[in-house]
């Protein structure tokens, strides 16, 4: 299973973990090193910053980052994109939810040097041509948020959701937003922005 | 008269941005050149500090100043009678998590390792981390100052003669009741940013409920005048009463900017949030009540006591307000209250929404139930009988202004069909009932002055633009939006006409915070005497040009015109010229102070509001013998808000309150491990909370009892929709499983020992046993306003 995965040539985060004690002993160096890990060649960056590029709500960054930043830390402290927040910061509140290919993530627990190649969609991109997204306007008319601290990570959260499953059940609902926590418990109009935002869709 | 913009389900004004990622929090700010804060935390519950090295600390590349607490001395704490934390430790830690040091560097990462360089050597203390260990070990002293060893504050309060009461009872009971102490766990963690210029003014923005009172404590503990400090307070990301006064962090980071000359920014990590925290108390209690057959109350007896952990915070008031508000809901003839706050080695607690009123609601709900059951009453028809009459005063001298409490009860059994299945469900299906009442507003400031509590300031631009100043701080509840409609009221324009700048010390009138649930009506009656001001401006203006009478004129959908011919008018920006050209530039200030109490007592200054809000519910409950576990399956609730200026933010607050009770009833617990004094379960995967899959059903009603000296009659709807909560819960358990769960959370494992309890022949009750025994002080005897002086006798 390991050996599998190397070959592929992604390089999870347990197996990160495991080569970059060894690239410690390496002269900081900008750009991957090759080490041979278990027979197979591995890509090691840093430590030190490395320049990487993004494609963010289709548009490109570029910054140069040390491996060890997370793509919530870029996000907002490199790139200014604040709407998802660091809360938790270890994947257990979804506040600081994206989109890595259409596929929610918790950007505390993604890599940014691991996001590089993937669209990225924040919250910030969610607006198309100056209209709100459909479930932004549900959540806008059924009042599902207050403090408005988790609403980024829950309104992508949502947009997942119905992209995936236009028509949730209450059930789908309920599972599908297990991840994602508020603590003023605007559940309630949660449920009812998203059933209105899959009626809008379906142009109900 | 039918309303324009009140009552209507409007959207909230900050809600657009809010869901585009746009708004700006704390943690959200960039300043060019800005520095990263890290503190330095206690790692022992309690210790002397016998020496702080930093030298290695301020060496490391990229660190641009460290501080200790003989750099800011002077002592700080939101009342005037506990000023007793540091905003670094001088000479003891308290708890683990005080602070003790902090670094500005040039990020968290460098911040951090220099944290590592800091040499602290302690001298550990006996560390005393339970309500009984703090009153038995005295030789312990945690703190220097208070009403005993380790005891903040002790309280008794007498209402009449209790015992001639209880004489008089056919029936009296005694419980015993514990409320386990939770957090707040906002999703934003306290974060703060300072600036501070060459010109030796020093700005603030922190997500805090109350800027007014970090402004204080800033120009103490920093020397500097009142007038060279800004405070604004960022949109907060959830408060619930944890950011409600000024924190250590607050005031470093203002420090540090200071020193360096830099903008310095602070966020607290998710771990140090639950250390820092200031949320509900644990609280143990017993209570006595004596009642007729009937059930009607003769006498009451209330004894509480409260774990405060290590620091005063609020706790004087959070201790009165453990026994100020029962007399607010049932007609109690005498009543009697002791309380006493402990200080213990732990994280210190402070206000949670409900401040102090929860836990002794769970408790008095509980036991009129049981009360109930003794006598073979029905438990609805027993507390409905004897609701409190408006207007009134209570035994304790508070003014009941309206209540809307009789209504509330209807709707709620109604809807549940409670009487159908109060104790007609299957095994492991319950039903439980509960009612409260919470205040509108504390109706004293916390430092006593005569000044207004709120401040609203309006000008109005010559393009018809209208700007609305307010020191008050929205935490999500709405109160920004809350101005804008009961200005766009008044004034007969659309909320979307009105900017509203609001938590800024430098550019709005005082507000006193949000917290007590006192932003809707003191902001609101102030909104209103300002517009009305300006309203008045307009209409002379106005009707001098068009030649009707002003008490004729009319200001709706943005014009003002003739009531009596709506086509005769002008715009309102036609209008605001007219008067700005008449009068001058346009502005108008409001205030408001709450109406005084009727009674000056040593206590008194605890409990008086300008009105009361009022809840009932039913929630039903499943709960499974074989594991113990409760699934709430529908929540019916029912609130007097008197009027609801918008009723969607209503239904949000009622949803938010009864989430959050239903937390506190089942799982949530600040717990800590013994000795030691760490928090076990320092994060939001180990502290239980509900999550969408615990999250109920829940059916709102809306009573609008109108209130005389709410806005509009509003009246609050943040903080007493919870209160209802836990005890329904515990209720429904009871009918559930015939076990009577008397101490919060009500864990499956308490569920299963009361079973098991009851399946070898006992009570099946799980909680406390036993009360400390306590040297109370004579009770201060308060004479009760005259209409509870001749109490009914048991003949009559």
């Amino acid at each position: 299973m390991e050996k599998q995965r190397l070959k592929t040539g992604s390089l999870s985060r347990r197996d990160f973990l495991k080569v970059s004690g060894i690239t410690l002993t390496v002269p900081l160096v900008v750009g991957p090193r090759v080490l041979k890990v278990a027979g197979a060649e591995v890509k090691v960056f840093g430590p030190g910053k490395v320049p990487m590029t993004f494609t963010i709500n289709g548009k490109t960054y570029r910054a140069e980052l040390e491996p060890r930043v997370t793509l919530l830390d870029a996000l907002r402290n490199e790139f200014d994109l604040t709407g998802a927040k660091r809360v938790c910061d270890r994947g257990t509140c979804g506040a600081c939810t994206v989109l890595l290919d259409g596929k929610p993530v918790y950007a505390c627990s993604v890599l940014a040097i691991e996001a590089q190649g993937k669209a990225i969609t924040t919250v910030e991109g969610l607006m198309q041509d100056g209209k709100l997204h459909p479930i932004q306007q549900a959540f806008i008319e059924n009042d599902a948020l207050q403090c408005g601290f988790c609403t980024p990570g829950f309104v992508v959260a949502c947009k997942a959701l119905l992209d995936r499953i236009p028509n949730p059940t209450p059930e789908d609902l309920v599972v599908g937003l297990g991840g994602n926590l508020c603590r003023c418990g605007t559940y309630v109009g949660i449920r009812a922005a998203i059933a209105q935002a899959a009626r809008m869709q379906r142009g109900g | 008269m039918a309303f324009e913009i009140i009552g209507k389900p409007l959207p909230k004004i900050d809600a657009l941005p809010k869901c585009t990622g746009e708004t700006r929090y704390a943690d959200d700010l960039q300043l060019p050149r800005m520095l990263y804060a890290k503190i330095l935390r206690s790692p022992h519950a309690h210790a002397r500090i016998r020496r702080i090295e930093v030298s290695r600390a301020r060496a490391l590349p990229g660190v641009h100043a460290v501080l200790t607490g003989c750099d800011l001395p002077t002592r700080f704490g939101i009342l005037p009678v506990s000023q007793d934390e540091e905003a670094l430790c001088v000479e003891k830690v308290r708890f683990v998590g005080d602070p003790v040091a902090a670094v500005a560097a040039t990020d968290e990462w460098i911040a951090e390792e220099a944290l590592r360089l800091i040499e602290v050597e302690y001298e550990p203390l006996p560390a005393l981390l339970t309500l009984e260990e703090a009153l038995r070990e005295s030789s312990v002293r945690i703190h220097d100052y208070g009403d005993g060893p380790n005891i903040h504050k002790m309280v008794s309060l007498e209402f009449g003669d209790v015992e001639e009461g209880f004489a008089q009872a056919d029936y009296v009971r005694e419980d015993i009741f514990f409320y386990a102490g939770s957090t707040h766990l906002p999703l934003e963690q306290h974060a703060a940013v300072a600036h501070y210029g060459p010109d030796g003014k020093l700005t603030l923005w922190s997500s805090t409920q109350t800027p007014h009172y970090v402004h204080r404590a800033l120009a103490k503990v920093l020397g500097l005048p009142p007038s060279h400090i800004r405070v604004i307070a960022t949109p907060v990301g959830g408060g619930f009463g944890g950011k409600s006064e000024p924190f250590s962090h607050e005031i470093v980071v203002a420090k540090l900017a200071m020193l360096t000359g830099r903008p310095v920014k602070i966020t607290l990590t998710r771990e140090e949030v639950f250390y820092v925290h200031r949320g509900r108390h644990p609280v143990l209690m017993w209570i006595r009540t004596g009642v007729r057959r009937d059930g009607t109350i003769t006498a009451m007896h209330v004894r509480s006591f409260l774990d405060g952990g290590a620091y005063g915070s609020y706790g004087v008031a959070t201790t009165y307000y453990t026994g100020a508000l029962q007399t607010v809901t049932y007609k109690i003839p005498r009543y009697k209250f002791e309380g006493v706050r402990v200080f213990t080695n732990k994280p210190p607690c402070g206000p949670k929404r409900g401040h102090g009123t929860p836990q002794p609601r769970f408790a008095l709900e509980v036991h009129l139930d049981k009360i109930a059951e003794d006598l073979g009453l029905d438990p609805v028809e027993m507390r409905r009988r004897q609701i409190v009459e408006a207007p009134s005063l209570t035994v304790n001298w508070l003014r009941i202004s309206s209540c809307g409490l009789r209504a509330c009860i209807d709707r709620v059994v109604e809807a549940s069909g409670f009487r159908e299945k109060f104790r007609r469900l299957p095994f492991g299906q319950g039903v439980g009932f509960a009612c409260s009442a919470y205040l509108s507003g504390a109706g004293l400031p916390i430092y006593w002055n005569d000044m207004p509590h709120s401040g609203v300031h309006i000008k109005i631009d010559r393009g018809g633009g209208v700007t609305v100043f307010c020191g008050s701080t929205d935490i999500g509840q709405g109160s920004d939006s809350i101005l804008a409609y009961i200005v766009a009221e008044v004034l007969g324009i659309l909320p979307q006409d009105i900017r509203v700048v609001t938590a800024d010390t430098d550019l709005t009138p005082v507000d006193l915070g949000s917290y007590s649930s006192r932003v809707t009506v003191m902001t609101g009656n102030a909104a209103v005497e300002a517009a009305e001001k300006l309203r008045r401006l307009l209409f002379r203006a106005a009707a001098e040009r068009l030649d009707v009478p002003e008490e004729q004129l009319m200001a709706r959908a943005r014009r003002i015109f003739d009531r009596a011919d709506p086509q005769r008018g002008l715009d309102f920006a036609e209008a605001a010229q007219l008067a700005e050209a008449r009068f001058g530039t346009l502005g108008a200030v409001g205030s408001y102070k709450p109406p005084q109490s009727p009674r000056r007592y040593k206590g008194a200054g605890v409990g008086p509001s300008p009105s009361y809000s009022y809840s009932a519910c039913v929630v039903q409950v499943d709960v499974d013998p074989e594991t113990g576990f409760v699934r709430v399956e529908k929540v019916w609730i029912a609130h007097d808000v008197g009027r609801a200026i918008n009723p969607r933010l209503v239904e949000g607050q009622i949803h938010g309150s009864v989430y959050m009770g239903l937390g506190e009833a089942l799982m949530e617990e600040q717990t800590f491990r013994s000795r030691l004094g760490l928090h076990k379960a320092p994060s939001m995967l180990d502290y239980k909370s509900p999550t969408p899959l615990e999250m109920p059903e829940v059916e709102c009603f809306l009573i609008e009892a109108e209130d005389p000296n709410g806005p509009f009659g509003a009246k609050e709807a943040g903080q007493g929709p919870l209160l209802p909560i836990p005890p329904a819960v515990a209720n429904a358990v009871y009918d559930a499983v015939g076990v009577r769960i008397d101490e919060l959370p009500i864990t499956p494992e308490k569920v299963l020992r009361g079973l098991n309890d009851k399946a070898r022949g006992g009570s099946g009750r799980v909680g406390p046993k036993s009360i400390p025994s306590l040297a109370w002080p004579e009770p201060i005897r308060v004479e009760p306003p005259p209409e509870w002086r001749d109490v009914p006798t048991r003949s009559s």
